[in-house]
C-alpha cells in the first residue's frame, strides 16, 4: 500500500525543501477536532483577556442588596451571596486559572520530560533519577503542601509582592508534584527507542549524545509528552482549586475558577448558576486543550499526517 | 597510487576480539556470570574484498559486526582499522574514525527515524562531519539517491512512504554519504523478499566495484553469501569455526559444523534433492552463558571424540588461507 504512493511519478516536486512546521500546520488545520478545540480555547482566552474591559464591573465590589440574583441584564451570570458579579469573577478568575494551568503544566512537562529522557538514555543516572521519582510519588501531597506554604509563602510575598508571590508558589507546588507520571512514561518510551536501529545508526555515524537526544529521541517521545501535557493543564487547574479551597492557594478575595466552584457549591440549590458557569469554563478549557493536543500529536507524526 | 605493501595489508585486522555481556541477578543485581556472545575472534578483512560471515541465529554474528564498529565496547582484543587500533580509542578520536566505517542494518523499517525526511536522514552524516553549505548538502543527497537508484524528488518524503527495498536503499545511501572504506552489512537482505534481495545485492556489488568498498557481509543465507562473498567465515556460539576462500569452503569444508550447514542448503533440482544426504544435527545450541568446556560444537558434533570435550581447539591455518578450529580437521 505504501508502494503505490512511493512509486507514483513525482511530477511537481517543490523546488524548496518542505519545512516540517509547514507540514504540521497544514495537517493541524485539517483536523476538525483540533480546529474546534483551538477556536473554543481562543474564545476563552480572548474573553478572559479582553472581557474585563467590556464588562467593566469590579469583581470584588460588594452589593449586598443585589445578592443571590439569577441571570439578569445587569448581572449576566447572576451574583453570589455577597452580591459580587459572577461574570466579572469568572473573567478575572479565568486569567489566574489559565495562567496557573499553563505555566504549571509547562514546568511539569519540562521536569518530567527531562528526567524521563535522561533516566531512559543514560544508564548511569537511571537508578538515581527513578528513585527520586519514586520518592516524589510516595510523598504525601497535603502535608507537603502545608509545609511548603508555611515555609515560603511569606518570604515570597515579601520578595515579589503578594499576588505574584503566591502565583509563583502555586505554580511551583503544582509543577513539582505532577511531573512523575510523565517522567515514567517518557523513560519507558526512551528505553525502547534507544535500542532501535536508527539510534544505533546515528551512533555509528558519530552523532553526539545531545544530538541523538534532540534529533532522534525527543521527536519520537513527543506523543506521550503531548498527551500528558493536555491532561496536565486540566490537572493543574483542578489542583489549584483544591489548594484554594484548603486556604493554601490564593487569598479568598482573589477569584479563580476552582475557588468560585467551591464557594458556590454550598449555594447550589439557591443559585445553580454559581457552579454552572465556572464548571463550564473549566470543562470547556480542558476539553478544548485535549482536542488541541490530539490534533497536534497527529500532526507531528508523519505516519498519520498524510491521512 | 598505492604501493604494494599497503595494497596487500588488510584493511581491518581483528585480533582476539571478545564481547561478553554481564548477567545480573538477585536482589542487589550482582553480576553472576557472563554471556560470551563473541569469544576471541581473529581474522583479517582485506582491502576491497567481501568477507561473508555466516552462522545460525544467536551465534554472535551481529554482535561481532557491531563490536567491530565500536557500537559495543569490546571486552578484550584489538580492532586494527587501517593501522589504528580503534578498540582503545574514545571520544573525539573515535568520532573522527567513524566516517570511514559504516553499517547497513537488517531491518530497513527500524533503521530510519520515522520523524525525519529521507533527505534529513541521508544528510545526517553530512551534518555531523564536514561543513557543507545547504546547497552542497542538497546536491550530495541527490547524488546519493541517484547512486542507489532512487528518484531525487524522494528527499522530501518520509520513510513510511517507501517499500522495504526502497528503505534499504535509503539506508545504503546514508552509509555511503561520507565515502567510507568499510561497510558492515548486518543481514541487509534478511527482511526483504526474494526479488528485492537480488536488487539490493546487485546494488551492493555495483557500489563496491565503483567505490572500492570493503564489506563484512553478515548473513545466514548461504546461497547469497556464496554469490557475493570472496571469503567466508563461519561462526558457532560466539566462536569462529572456519574461514576460507569461498570456493574452498563450499567445495571442501573442514569443520563438521560447516559441513552440516552446507548440507542444509537445498538444491534446485528435485532429482539431486531427493538423493542428497543431509547432516542432521541433534539437540539445541547450548546456552552462551554456559558454553561447553572444550570445543563449543562438541555437544552436537557427529564426529566428536573425547579430546573435544575438554580441550579448546586451536584456531589454525590447516591449508594456506584456510583456517579452522577443529581437532579432527587434517
Amino acid at each position: 500500500m505504501t508502494d503505490a504512493a512511493a512509486n507514483s511519478p513525482v511530477t511537481a516536486m517543490p523546488p524548496k525543501q518542505r519545512s516540517m512546521w509547514g507540514d504540521v500546520w497544514r495537517s493541524y488545520r485539517r483536523h476538525p477536532g483540533a480546529m474546534a478545540g483551538t477556536a473554543v480555547f481562543l474564545l476563552i482566552l480572548l474573553a478572559v483577556v479582553f472581557g474585563p474591559y467590556i464588562h467593566t464591573v469590579d469583581p470584588g465590589k460588594l452589593d449586598i442588596r443585589a445578592k443571590n440574583i439569577t441571570m439578569s441584564l445587569d448581572h449576566p451570570m447572576g451574583t453570589d451571596n455577597l452580591g459580587r458579579d459572577m461574570l466579572a469573577q469568572v473573567l478575572a478568575g479565568g486569567r489566574t486559572s489559565l495562567a496557573v494551568g499553563i505555566t504549571a503544566m509547562l514546568l511539569s512537562m519540562l521536569v518530567g520530560a527531562a528526567v524521563g529522557i535522561l533516566a531512559g538514555y543514560f544508564r548511569r543516572i537511571d537508578g538515581a533519577l527513578m528513585r527520586v521519582t519514586d520518592l516524589f510519588l510516595a510523598l504525601p501531597l497535603l502535608p507537603l503542601l502545608l509545609v511548603i506554604t508555611m515555609l515560603f509563602r511569606d518570604t515570597l510575598r515579601a520578595a515579589i509582592g503578594p499576588e505574584s508571590g503566591i502565583f509563583v508558589l502555586i505554580v511551583f507546588i503544582i509543577g513539582i508534584t505532577s511531573w512523575m507520571n510523565t517522567a515514567r512514561i517518557v523513560r519507558g518510551e526512551v528505553l525502547t527507542l534507544k535500542e532501535r536501529e536508527f539510534v544505533l545508526a546515528a551512533r555509528s555515524i558519530g552523532t553526539r549524545n545531545h544530538r541523538i537526544l534532540t534529533r532522534h529521541i525527543l521527536p519520537n517521545v513527543l506523543s506521550p509528552i503531548m498527551v500528558s501535557a493536555t491532561l496536565g493543564i486540566a490537572n493543574a487547574i483542578i489542583t489549584e482549586s483544591a489548594l484554594s479551597f484548603l486556604g493554601l492557594g490564593f487569598p479568598s478575595d482573589f477569584p479563580t475558577w476552582g475557588r468560585l466552584l467551591f464557594d458556590g457549591a454550598n449555594f447550589m440549590t439557591l443559585t445553580p448558576s454559581r457552579v454552572i458557569w465556572p464548571g463550564l469554563a473549566i470543562s470547556l478549557t480542558v476539553l478544548s486543550v485535549n482536542f488541541m493536543g490530539d490534533g497536534l500529536r497527529d500532526a507531528l507524526d508523519p505516519r498519520i499526517r498524510g491521512r | 597510487m598505492l604501493d604494494a605493501a599497503t595494497e596487500s595489508a588488510p584493511l581491518v585486522r581483528i585480533q582476539g576480539l571478545s564481547k561478553h555481556f554481564p548477567i545480573h541477578a538477585g536482589l542487589i543485581r550482582r553480576q553472576v556470570g557472563v554471556i560470551s556472545a563473541v569469544d576471541r575472534l581473529t581474522f583479517d578483512i582485506r582491502r576491497g574484498e567481501t568477507l561473508g560471515l555466516v552462522g545460525e541465529s544467536g551465534c554472535g554474528k551481529s554482535t561481532a559486526g557491531r563490536t567491530i564498529l565500536r557500537l559495543y565496547e569490546a571486552t578484550e582484543g584489538a580492532i586494527i582499522f587501517d593501522g589504528t587500533d580503534i578498540a582503545g580509542l574514545s571520544g573525539e578520536q573515535l568520532r573522527r574514525m567513524r566516517p570511514r566505517m559504516q553499517m547497513i542494518f537488517q531491518d530497513p523499517q527500524a533503521c530510519l527515524n520515522p520523524r525525519m525526511t529521507v533527505g534529513q536522514i541521508i544528510a545526517e552524516p553530512l551534518d555531523e562531519h564536514g561543513s557543507l553549505s545547504r546547497a552542497d548538502k542538497r546536491a550530495r543527497v541527490e547524488e546519493l539517491l541517484d547512486a542507489v537508484g532512487m528518484n531525487k524528488g524522494f528527499a522530501n518524503r518520509y520513510p513510511h512512504e517507501f517499500s522495504g527495498g526502497q528503505r534499504q536503499r535509503i539506508g545504503i545511501a546514508r552509509a555511503l554519504a561520507l565515502d567510507p572504506d568499510f561497510i558492515v552489512c548486518d543481514e541487509p537482505i534478511a527482511a526483504l523478499d526474494v526479488s528485492i534481495q537480488a536488487q539490493v545485492v546487485n546494488l551492493l556489488e555495483d557500489l563496491q566495484e565503483r567505490l572500492g568498498l570493503t564489506y563484512l557481509f553478515i548473513s545466514h543465507d548461504l546461497s547469497m553469501v556464496r554469490h557475493i562473498a570472496d571469503r567466508v567465515a563461519v561462526m558457532y556460539l560466539g566462536k569462529m569455526a572456519e574461514l576460507a576462500s569461498r570456493d574452498a569452503l563450499y567445495h571442501e569444508p573442514l569443520h563438521p559444523y560447516t559441513r552440516a550447514l552446507l548440507s542444509a542448503v537445498p538444491v534446485a533440482d528435485p532429482k539431486i534433492e531427493a538423493t542428497r544426504k543431509r547432516v542432521i544435527l541433534q539437540g539445541d545450541v547450548p546456552s552462551p552463558a554456559n558454553p561447553p568446556k572444550g570445543c563449543r560444537f562438541c555437544t552436537r558434533c557427529p564426529i566428536a571424540v573425547d579430546k573435544c570435550q575438554w580441550e579448546v581447539p586451536e584456531w589454525r591455518e590447516a591449508r594456506p588461507g584456510h583456517f579452522v578450529a577443529c581437532h579432527l580437521a587434517e
